[in-house]
């Protein structure tokens, strides 16, 4: 039995990786961190700033993501989000560039809690990618 | 009669029309692949989108707290409508189109003594309804420096929904659009975005999730993000249809230059004919008279 499954990374422009051979995925869901493996339940939750880590056959990926929302149906792991970056390809101007508006959206007094929290979430992420 | 002169003058300006507008068809061809090409690449999303939204909306435990966006006000006095366009015209009946099926809405709407606002989504629209409805407009938003359609802008629309949403500024809000079918067919479409329309049926009871946090949190969540997405389906579907309109519409045109070259060239022919038979005739009943 193997213990691969598919996972399905579409953004609004196009699909954005489609891989079958999975072994684990780790998401950055809103309440903490959750791994998923083969034949895990049924699930729908929604993201927070942080790394996707794609754990495959084929090599390892991690990949930054701002928000979105996750769905786990039949071994098949479908993320939607709007804002998605390869870790390696993320080039330190960009990076610093998203730190950036992080940053300014943080420092926002009237803002709500949550999305004060999302923003510092960001910046917290961002910081520790290098 | 036209003299030989004018003829000559306008099949030359006939003939640089039909350059023109076959170089628009060439490049309303080559955009008309690119949109076509992203149309199709966004429609996984949404379509995921939709999915899980019905999925949501099937396991939430009391539909009398729902999301407002999911079940809306209650009420249905004030009608928001969304008229998306092109920025750029020449595209045939595209823009028109929508005009008119919005229009039919907005009479019907009326009629029905309701209240109604209306936000423009590109130029030609504005124009276009400003005349009638030019104090019902609202907003009107037009991306002119945007290429393409993008999630960015799609995303700015879908904020100014709901922030009129969530200051109670109508009940029911309804996008229209042009809907791709083929480079000939372009459907208009009026579609309702605010309350959900979840009228598919729910086949898949048995199927259970688990939620984390709970449906009510990730649907309030969710919604918003499915009225950009919905609206960047639109705009995706949009720029496709008016690259297709733009492109038979191009087409056509091009085709009727070249018949009324044809003529043109006919009646400079017989008209130069007649000259110079007239002259013939001239001289040569000038010769027989002597």
């Amino acid at each position: 039995m193997s213990e691969e499954f598919k996972i399905e990374i579409v953004n609004p422009e196009k699909s954005f990786l489609v891989k079958e051979d999975v072994l684990e995925v780790v998401i950055p869901a809103f309440e903490g961190e959750m791994g998923i493996l083969k034949d895990h339940i049924s699930i729908i939750s929604f993201l927070k700033p942080g790394i996707i880590k794609v754990f495959s056959k084929s090599g390892d990926e991690n990949y930054y993501v701002e928000d979105g929302i996750i769905e786990f149906k039949n071994n098949n792991l479908s993320i939607l989000t709007s804002a998605i970056f390869s870790v390696t390809d993320l080039d330190k101007s960009k990076q610093e560039d998203l730190l950036k508006k992080a940053e300014v959206e943080a420092s926002k007094s009237e803002i709500s809690d949550q999305a004060k929290y999302l923003a510092d979430q960001k910046v917290e992420v961002l910081r520790s990618i290098n | 009669m036209a003299s030989l002169d004018d003829l000559k003058k306008r099949i030359a300006s006939v003939k640089s029309t039909q350059k023109i507008t076959k170089a628009m068809k060439m490049v309303a061809a080559a955009k008309l692949r690119r949109a076509q090409e992203s149309a199709e690449r966004g429609r996984p999303y949404s379509e995921k989108m939709n999915n899980i939204i019905l999925n949501l909306s099937n396991g939430i435990s009391d539909k009398e707290n729902a999301p407002k966006l999911l079940s809306g006000t209650g009420e249905n006095k004030v009608h928001l409508c969304v008229v998306m366009t092109s920025d750029r015209g020449l595209c045939g009946g595209f823009n028109s189109n929508i005009i008119k099926k919005a229009k039919s809405y907005f009479s019907k709407t009326l009629d029905e003594g309701k209240q109604l606002k209306i936000i423009t989504v590109g130029s030609k629209g504005n124009d276009q309804l400003k005349r009638v409805y030019g104090d019902k407009i609202i907003e009107n938003i037009s991306f002119k420096e945007s290429k393409n359609a993008n999630y960015f802008d799609a995303d700015k629309v879908g904020r100014i929904i709901i922030e009129k949403f969530e200051a109670g500024e109508f009940d029911i809000c309804t996008i229209f659009y042009n809907q791709f079918k083929n480079v000939i067919t372009q459907i208009p479409q009026a579609q309702q975005i605010i309350p959900l329309n979840n009228e598919e049926d729910h086949n898949n009871p048995d199927e259970s999730y688990e939620f984390e946090p709970d449906e009510d949190e990730i649907l309030s969540n969710l919604l918003p993000k499915n009225i950009s997405t919905q609206i960047f389906k639109a705009m995706l579907e949009n720029s496709a249809s008016e690259q297709g309109s733009r492109m038979s519409a191009m087409d056509n045109a091009t085709r009727n230059a070249g018949e009324m070259v044809d003529k043109l060239t006919i009646e400079y022919n017989r008209s130069r004919q007649a000259a110079i038979t007239k002259e013939l005739i001239e001289i040569i009943s000038g010769a027989e008279s002597l």
